[in-house]
């Protein structure tokens, strides 16, 4: 199974869009029915290809954020304000239309349940995405790999599957939040930019041999590498993937 | 380090286009500094065309090109590429 | 067997962020207009400190010229006004520059070097016949809408050769090298079209 899906030659294929959510105020999540789908590892991503009456295209790659599941594949997409292809996704697409797509991609930074921890997941904004599908993909599997997710966002409402992390905690998961701008009254847990300090309170020691997965914009996760390598853990063991600099 | 900058990951679907083989899990050896590690690791550049960075010394490690029917690939900043078959 | 698009598939109501109206006769085939100015980059921003930085021309001359900033800064500029072109689809129309022409730079110059590469800090080189920089076609610019060129777009300096594909117009451009023989840069040696001419829409080599 593994053999096939790494050696396959990608083409474009028509997906129909089945579910439309909002996961908050700029964030929804697509669902495509993708016939013919070979299933897809947590963390893999497809490519999206539209295309104007006029000729003109725009490929964006978006992480794969569902658990496998047939042919369901969810994305979760960030409405950038001046995005091109976003507002297109989020705000313009309906049930029953079919855009091209290409997946699954990626081999690197992907996680299955085989491959243990303690795991880290370390997410920034929207780079939540393929974090949540290792997530998913975890709890789908009834595994219960120790694992830690840091996830970074602007304020409360800004906070992507809030509720269903809140849901699967437990069991060896802990979510952990860090809020940047703003803070609800009474909140608890960090209020500021993901640091070594807050790094090495909550992710496991390097005696552990921890597994580290970092994802969000690109000064996010240079950041984050940055610091859990000074904190003396191992670079090989951090998988970073970079969204560019607002996120997708 | 530019905002702009990506890594192997987002030339995951081009590279398996052209060699259908899954390739950011593939190692390479920069021919200029001797580090190795992951395509999906090293730096990407969008310009023209794409270039893949080493993260250590910033030799350029790979130039890709893609037309709508043809694709080059310079390589010659890799001393060598292991892939997994 | 699941469907399979062959051709790109129209996707119901995607247009892009493009403006509607745009002068047909201005667009080079296979070009859209954008409103934005991309950032496209081969490597991580350069920052020559202006201190440091040096523009010089170099390679089969008499005497090979330098100029500090100071320098450069000092020799007449003009402001042009031109329509630019990127490989990758885009064009942007009157996107207003100053600079010194390369006829300025070359004045005084004794070459019989029918080629050139201009190369820039980070180890990028265009290539193009000399006679396609000479003649008001080119420009080493420092300033873009009345701003200091951002670093972002070739800051401090960078070429600009409208009529060519803009990957010709070389960011952090250090010097002109000039040459008898033709030597593909850095995007002529892998895929890219040697001359680069967007009416021609010469893009990709064997264009």
């Amino acid at each position: 199974m593994a053999g096939t899906a790494l050696h396959r030659r990608l083409t474009w294929q028509l997906a129909e869009l089945v579910e439309v959510a909002a996961e908050t105020s700029r964030v929804k999540t697509i669902v495509f029915d993708v016939p013919g789908w070979p299933s897809h590892r947590a963390g893999q991503h497809v490519d999206v290809r539209l295309t104007a009456e006029d000729g003109y295209q725009a490929e964006r790659s978006y992480s794969i954020a569902s658990a496998p599941d047939g042919t369901r594949v969810a994305l979760t997409v960030q409405r950038l304000e001046d995005g091109e292809v976003s507002p297109y996704l989020t705000d313009e697409l309906r049930p029953g239309d079919k855009i091209e797509l290409r997946g699954p991609i990626g081999g690197y930074f992907v996680w299955e349940p085989s491959e243990g921890g303690p795991l880290m997941l370390v997410a920034g904004g929207s780079g939540i995405v393929p974090l949540m599908a290792m997530i998913r993909t975890r709890a789908a599997a009834g595994d219960d790999t120790e694992t830690r997710l840091l996830f970074s966002s602007r304020s409360l409402h800004d906070v992507i599957y809030r509720d269903e992390l809140e849901q699967l905690s437990g069991n060896g998961l802990t979510v952990v939040h860090a809020l940047t701008d703003s803070q609800p009254p009474g909140w608890t847990s960090y209020a500021r930019r993901v640091d070594a300090e807050m790094l090495a309170e909550v992710a496991p020691s390097p005696a552990q041999r921890p597994r580290f997965y970092a994802c969000g914009p690109t000064p996010f996760v240079e950041a984050v590498a940055e610091a859990l390598v000074g904190l003396g853990h191992n670079p090989l063991a951090i998988k970073t993937e970079r969204f560019g600099p607002t996120g997708r | 380090m530019d905002e702009l900058m990506l890594d192997g990951n987002a030339i995951a679907g081009l590279l398996q286009e052209v060699v259908a083989v899954e390739m950011t899990t593939a190692i390479g050896t920069c021919g200029g500094c001797g580090a190795a590690g992951p395509v999906g690791a090293a730096h990407l550049y969008r310009g023209a065309g794409i270039v893949l960075r080493c993260p250590h010394c910033g030799n350029t490690l790979a130039k890709v090109v893609k037309s709508h029917s043809r694709v080059w690939v310079d390589l010659r900043g890799i001393r060598t590429l292991q892939v997994t078959v | 067997m699941p469907p399979r698009a062959s051709k790109p598939i129209v996707s119901r109501g995607f247009r892009g962020r493009r403006p509607a109206d745009a002068d047909p006769a201005r667009v080079p085939p296979g070009q859209y207009i954008t409103a934005d100015f991309p950032v496209l980059s081969a490597g991580p921003t350069p920052h020559t400190s202006l201190e440091l930085w040096d523009f010089s021309i170099i390679g089969e001359l008499n005497v090979p010229c330098r100029w500090t900033w100071e320098e450069f800064r000092a020799l007449p500029s003009e402001e042009i006004t031109r329509d630019i072109h990127c490989v990758t689809k885009w064009s942007k129309l009157d996107t207003v520059w100053r600079g010194v022409s390369v006829d300025t730079l070359l004045e005084g110059i004794e070459t019989q070097a029918e080629y050139m590469t201009a190369y820039s800090d980070g180890g990028y080189t265009a290539n193009l016949p000399l006679e396609d920089v000479t003649g008001s076609k080119a420009w080493v610019v420092f300033a873009y809408e009345g701003e200091p060129l951002a670093p972002e777009h070739g800051g401090p300096a960078r070429m600009l050769v409208p009529h060519h594909y803009f990957w010709k117009s070389a960011k952090w451009v250090r010097g002109i090298r000039l040459q008898s023989t033709d030597e593909p840069g850095f995007w002529e040696t892998n895929g890219y079209h040697n001359y680069g001419d967007p009416w021609q829409e010469q893009r990709y080599t064997g264009d």
